[in-house]
């Protein structure tokens, strides 16, 4: 039989403010246990929740980019369930009345372009951090990070492979840093995937009965979780057996996932509006002034491009598809204007190359937009050959340094004195007589070999330019 | 109406042990609060938008700042069992 997936999401992201959502204590990652836990955070007898301000505006900034409707009134409910890394015994989340609305993105997968709804983003608090293998029969909980604030995006089941909710969960990714709402280091959990999964047979309205994966840390993660799961259900359902309803856990070791509690023993959480909290208004002066202060999406950048720059739809993508790569590209372009394509082959090409080979990512780049911009203008100026170029890049990459010094000191200014070049290429002649030969009798070709051997007596420095143009005056005559 | 099965998943949720006598009459006691709210069924409550607060105010926003500083010594001074700055509980592996 065939089968069709379809997938929805959930993804938290950890808003990257200053303070908690209802406290002033710190957010900052990797501090000691528990010293950045207030009364609010620990849910001590007496204490209020306060809203910080501005995780009510980047919550309205995500659902601006995403077209969505912003309820101007909204409201916070207490979700009800018993664990240690929540002190309070409840999560204050939102169910009925969430800030953000339905909203769309799209997406591109093998350059079909596909909408998928976002049916919601809600304000929510993260809970703390439960440590299971630190102590013999004991949790340790660490409160730190319990109150950062968390903005759960929600999907409506419009994916149809593992593609396809990558591809979605990349672009979410690179939407949240893009309007500066959270950093996206998925390694210290600030950004989250919860996959549900569901098969059914090919042509069916009717949805089958869905898993929902938990612990996915990574992209690479979240595709093969979900491939995983999709053949776990196809084999029950093939061997006549029924899909339960049911959160599992990815284990990226063992690369398997299993049950982490099923529908029967589900938690009812009992949700109702937290009395502690009076409903949140928006402001139309509000909504316009976060609208003004977006800053330009990835999609206006990338028809900027093509434009502006006249970048090819690929370049223009890739180039767009994260804004440090973005801001890194825009940069080099600074007077190399006229060099547009040089620095696209630059930055996607030598650059992206060791920065994928050192996986290290751009904003760490060992070499600098502004020193790159300086090697691209080099060879603008015919300073430089691009080949010389390349072993320039190298050398800034391994040891820093800036790129006149480099030139100056390795002695590799391109040699563009033509009594110099004349002088190199009379010789190459006169050694050479069969080629002149060839050369004369209308072999074109044999010219490469001339400019090979020009450029090899002057240790790649010469340009190349100019010995071709030397080379045919003088064979010609 | 409440039934036996119904109280214990909701004791056994909100973690509260009832057995014995207290059992039927706490199930007494929740189903005349159900019978009394029950009452608003006969009202029309179309198009009115349900209330989420008593207070007709809306809610205070604060600055994004960090003004708590760090207490934790106070606050584990009175917690049951800490070790390197953690809260420790009897082990819980979902």
């Amino acid at each position: 039989m065939q089968w069709e997936t379809v997938i929805g999401l959930e993804i938290h992201a950890q808003l990257n403010t200053n303070s908690k959502i209802f406290s002033s204590a710190s957010t900052r990652f990797g501090a000691d246990p528990n010293s950045q836990a207030c009364v609010v955070d620990l849910g001590l007898p007496g204490v209020l929740p306060v809203l910080n301000k501005e995780a009510v505006n980047k919550a309205i900034k995500f659902g601006l980019t995403v077209n969505a409707h912003i309820n101007q009134r909204n409201v916070f409910d207490r979700k009800n369930y018993f664990y240690p890394d929540l002190p309070k015994g409840y999560q204050i989340s939102q169910l009925d009345w969430p800030i953000v609305g339905k909203g769309e993105i799209n997406i591109t997968v093998d350059e079909d372009v596909k909408i998928i709804g976002i049916t919601r983003a809600h304000l929510e608090e993260d809970a703390g951090k439960s440590v299971h293998d630190m102590f013999d029969n004991y949790t340790a909980v660490d409160l730190n990070r319990a109150g950062t604030p968390l903005l759960e995006i929600v999907s409506e089941p419009d994916m149809r492979s593992s593609i396809e909710a990558v591809t979605y969960a990349k672009k979410i990714h690179s939407l949240v840093r893009y309007i500066d709402i959270c950093d996206g280091n998925m390694q210290e959990g600030s950004f989250r995937c919860d996959a549900n999964v569901s098969i059914r047979p090919m042509g069916q309205e009717e949805l089958g009965i869905r898993t929902e994966l938990k612990n996915i840390n990574s992209f690479k993660f979240l595709e093969k979780a979900i491939n995983l799961e999709v053949q776990r259900q196809q084999d029950i359902l093939e061997g006549g057996g029924e899909v339960l309803q049911e959160t599992r856990l990815y284990d990226s070791v063992k690369h398997e996932t299993r049950s982490m509690r099923s529908k029967e023993e589900a938690n009812d959480y009992r949700y109702f509006p937290d009395p502690d909290l009076l409903p949140v208004e928006i402001s139309d002066e509000l909504l316009l002034e976060i609208k003004a202060q977006l800053p330009e999406l990835p999609v206006e950048k990338k028809a900027r491009f093509i434009k502006d720059l006249g970048l090819s739809d690929y370049d223009a993508d890739v180039l767009t598809s994260q804004k440090a790569l973005a801001n890194y590209f825009e940069i080099t372009l600074k007077d190399n204007e006229s060099n547009t394509k040089l620095c696209v082959n630059w930055v996607m090409g030598e650059l992206s190359a060791l920065l994928n080979r050192n996986q290290i990512e751009i904003e760490n780049s060992p070499v600098s937009a502004q020193d790159l911009s300086l090697l691209i203008r080099r060879i603008g100026d015919d300073t430089i050959s691009g080949k010389i170029a390349k072993d320039i890049f190298k050398t800034m990459w391994d040891e820093k340094g800036n790129v006149d010094e480099i030139i100056k000191t390795k002695g590799l200014k391109q040699v563009t004195d033509t009594a110099v070049i004349e002088n190199v290429v009379d010789k190459i002649i006169a050694n050479n007589a069969a080629q002149v030969e060839q050369f004369k009798s209308g072999n074109e070709k044999i010219l490469g070999f001339f400019v090979g051997e020009a450029m090899k007596a002057t240790q790649g420095k010469a340009n190349p330019r100019i010995i071709n143009k030397i080379f045919r005056l003088k064979l010609i005559k | 109406m409440i039934d036996n099965t119904q109280l214990n998943q909701i004791a056994y949720l909100s973690k509260l042990s009832i057995d014995g006598d207290a059992l039927n009459a706490t199930i007494k006691d929740l189903n005349n609060i159900l019978t009394l709210v029950e009452q608003l069924g006969e009202i029309d409550t179309d198009g009115i938008i349900p209330m989420a607060h008593p207070l007709h105010m809306t809610q205070r926003l604060r600055e994004d700042k960090v003004t708590e500083d760090d207490k934790s010594k106070i606050f584990q001074s009175i917690a049951p069992k800490i070790d390197k700055q953690y809260y420790l509980v009897p082990t819980v592996i979902e």
